[in-house]
């Protein structure tokens, strides 16, 4: 209990220094940092439809959240999420028109296992130029974001655009009649929840990838901490050196890890194109794969951590057309600053750790 | 074919200086940071920074110049956060940095809209009151050379005289055995009687002020305003040609020109030539990956890099 408390104690010190920060530049700004506390809060958290669309938002970041978590533990730092996402999300709407007639839930189980697919590819290069050549997968995932960008922004310019379409995205894949969709496609929870008799407002855009994404969050602390794989990947982590004298292949377990990280920031793709957009739409991603740096950052690498950065970082998401509409000045960038102070705070945690463990030996 | 020839000409190559310049300095500027042990992913949110300083100080005192100073000031200021976080606090230098990307997504758009009433980016400058195009008086009157090198902006001379400056800075002086010291083995260095945290701090700061100015070069020079993440993601090619080039300075400026040169292109390209843009567009990245991968020799990084050092008791 006294070590969950530690856990959770420098995370909220980080975001509580990081609102008081934000309420400061909200304040420098010339606006009420009560006024946006406020609106942030009622926004997100205060209303059925807030909290609906907090959860949507948050559903892309446990994903990222997840995959940044995982490779962590193996050691490695991936910032390719974004790529790996945007990848995906093509290849899941590829899936769909390229099987147009096929049964709507064939395809739909096909373009959700392209996206898992498609993601651990793209984050599998890295992982092999790591693992065979030693480059350094920061560098590479941050190639691969520009070269996933500049191949999906092509094939939809120029392959999949419907002519005459003013924006940059393909064809869709499923089509909304009334009230429901006709296609491969999620369901909205709408529509999940009505057979039980459980009423939830139609607009909002939560799917049931929201529930895979709390499934995935399970099954990733099950594969950390519960399998022979799992405790093979975070030794490698740990002290790679120790592992290797044991008869782990680190190698290996850096290309396990980073497909797997990919695969989950894959999952992105199944929650905007299957989920919400039903087509890939060019730019769709607000930074997710590096949000999802926060969010991983801020939920200790742990699933359920993530879940409640995610959460947090949903919100601010969610709040941030309400604060640039209800206050003079602050512009919804605020939330992105936010999110900044949040990541650079919680990794200047070591400072106050260390400072308080010089404290402590000071005090002996 | 004659397409072809209105892309290829002399004054491809002088887009290419233009086009390049950012990139030369943001390049060089991160080979400081990077030689001295700190990886410097935060180029592409110091750029923007020094991008926006440079319109909004000019805005309100119609001067380039002092638009010019402040992106160097406000460069320097955002590397100080991360010299700060990084060497003092000891933090992940590419957790940090990726903060600071976001951090100036967000940062320029929200004083922007502070200032001027606008959500991203700060009013036109009149033309008189970007930096001027400068036109040198010996190399004018060479035939070639004046159309490559005569009548840019005086960025592009700070970025073309950064170079062997650089060279001479890092090989030829105390400072810069000392901060490769400190890239390569700040055991010895320390050893040696050498502060390792004094000469990454230098690094780190020298980055922010030149990629600082690279940025201004985007928003007083090549254009007349600043408009949001207008860099573009200048600070991750300039990256890209700090590695392909060796993290040497000569090797990053013959980098910075071939993607340049591939940038120019690929503007010209369009509506001319039916060859997408976006394969032109890739290829600073794919090279870099090809390099990575030691197809085109191998790239090393100095050996400290991206590790905090602590000091033994």
């Amino acid at each position: 209990m006294k070590s969950l408390l530690k856990e959770l104690l420098f995370p909220l010190i980080a975001v509580v220094a990081a609102f008081l920060v934000g309420g400061i530049i909200v304040w420098m700004v010339g606006d009420s940092p009560l006024l946006v506390y406020d609106l942030f809060f009622t926004s997100a958290f205060g209303s059925i439809d807030g909290i609906g669309y907090t959860l949507f938002y948050a559903t892309p970041l446990i994903f990222t959240g997840l995959a940044v978590a995982v490779a962590f533990k193996c050691g490695l730092l991936n910032i390719g999420a974004e790529g790996q996402l945007v990848s995906a999300a093509f290849a899941t709407a590829w899936v769909g028109l390229l099987l147009p007639g096929w049964p709507a839930l064939v395809v739909t189980i096909l373009a959700m296992i392209a996206a898992v697919v498609m993601g651990g590819l793209w984050a599998g290069i890295p992982g092999v130029l790591k693992a065979k050549f030693g480059a350094h997968e920061v560098i590479t995932t941050i190639m691969m974001n520009f070269i996933a960008a500049a191949i999906v922004s092509y094939l939809t310019q120029y392959h999949y655009r419907r002519p005459g379409d003013p924006i940059l995205e393909t064809f869709p894949i499923a089509e909304r009649v009334g009230t429901t969709v006709v296609g491969p496609h999620l369901p909205r929870m709408s529509a999940l929840l009505a057979p039980l008799g459980i009423s939830f407002p139609e607009h909002l855009p939560l799917n049931v990838t929201f529930l895979l994404a709390l499934v995935v969050c399970a099954l990733v602390y099950v594969f950390l901490w519960k399998t022979k794989w799992g405790y093979e990947l975070r030794a490698v982590g740990t002290n790679p050196s120790a592992a290797e004298y044991g008869g782990i292949s680190i190698p290996r377990n850096i290309v396990i890890a980073m497909v797997l990280s990919g695969a989950l920031a894959g999952m992105v793709g199944i929650n905007d194109v299957l989920g919400y957009r039903y087509r890939y739409y060019d730019g769709f991603s607000a930074g997710y794969g590096f949000a999802g740096i926060a969010v991983a950052l801020l939920g200790r690498n742990h699933p359920i951590g993530v879940l409640f950065a995610a959460i947090l970082f949903g919100a601010l998401d969610r709040s941030k057309l309400f604060i640039d509409i209800f206050t003079d000045k602050v512009s919804k960038d605020w939330t992105v600053i936010l999110q900044a102070i949040v990541i650079i705070f919680v990794a200047c945690e070591a400072a106050f750790r260390f400072g308080m463990k010089k404290r402590a030996a000071a005090k002996v | 074919m004659g397409g072809i020839e209105n892309i290829i000409n002399l004054s491809l190559l002088a887009s290419m200086i233009r086009l390049s310049t950012p990139l030369i300095l943001a390049a060089l500027g991160g080979m400081y940071s990077e030689r001295g042990g700190v990886i410097n992913i935060a180029l592409e949110g110091i750029m923007l920074a020094g991008a926006f300083s440079a319109a909004a100080v000019t805005v309100f005192t119609a001067s380039p110049w002092l638009g010019l100073a402040a992106a160097a000031v406000a460069g320097l200021a955002v590397a100080l956060i991360h010299a700060v976080a990084s060497i003092r606090f000891r933090a992940d230098q590419v957790v940090v940095g990726t903060a600071i990307n976001i951090l100036f997504l967000g940062v320029p758009a929200l004083v922007s809209g502070a200032l001027f009433e606008s959500t991203g980016s700060t009013p036109q400058l009149p033309r008189e009151q970007t930096l001027p195009d400068w036109h040198i008086p010996g190399i004018s009157s060479i035939p070639i050379l004046s159309q490559l090198l005569s009548d840019h902006k005086p960025v592009v001379y700070i970025a073309l005289a950064a170079v062997p400056i650089s060279y001479y800075v890092l090989f030829r002086t105390r400072f810069g055995l000392r901060l490769r010291a400190v890239g390569e083995n700040p055991e010895a260095a320390d050893t040696a009687g050498v502060s390792v945290a004094r000469m990454r701090y230098a690094g780190v700061l020298l980055s922010g002020v030149l990629a600082g100015i690279g940025g201004a070069y985007l928003s007083i020079g090549q254009n007349s305003l600043f408009t949001r993440n207008m860099t573009a993601g200048r600070g991750f090619i300039a990256l890209a040609a700090l590695i392909f080039g060796k993290w040497h300075p000569v090797g990053a400026f013959l980098a910075c020109l071939l993607f340049g040169l591939a940038d120019a292109i690929s503007i010209r390209m369009q509506g001319v030539v039916d060859i997408p843009v976006q394969f032109i567009q890739i290829i600073p990245y794919v090279l870099t990956l090809v390099v990575l991968a030691g197809f085109i020799g191998r790239a090393t990084p100095p050996r400290a890099i991206g590790t905090p050092y602590v000091k033994e008791n």
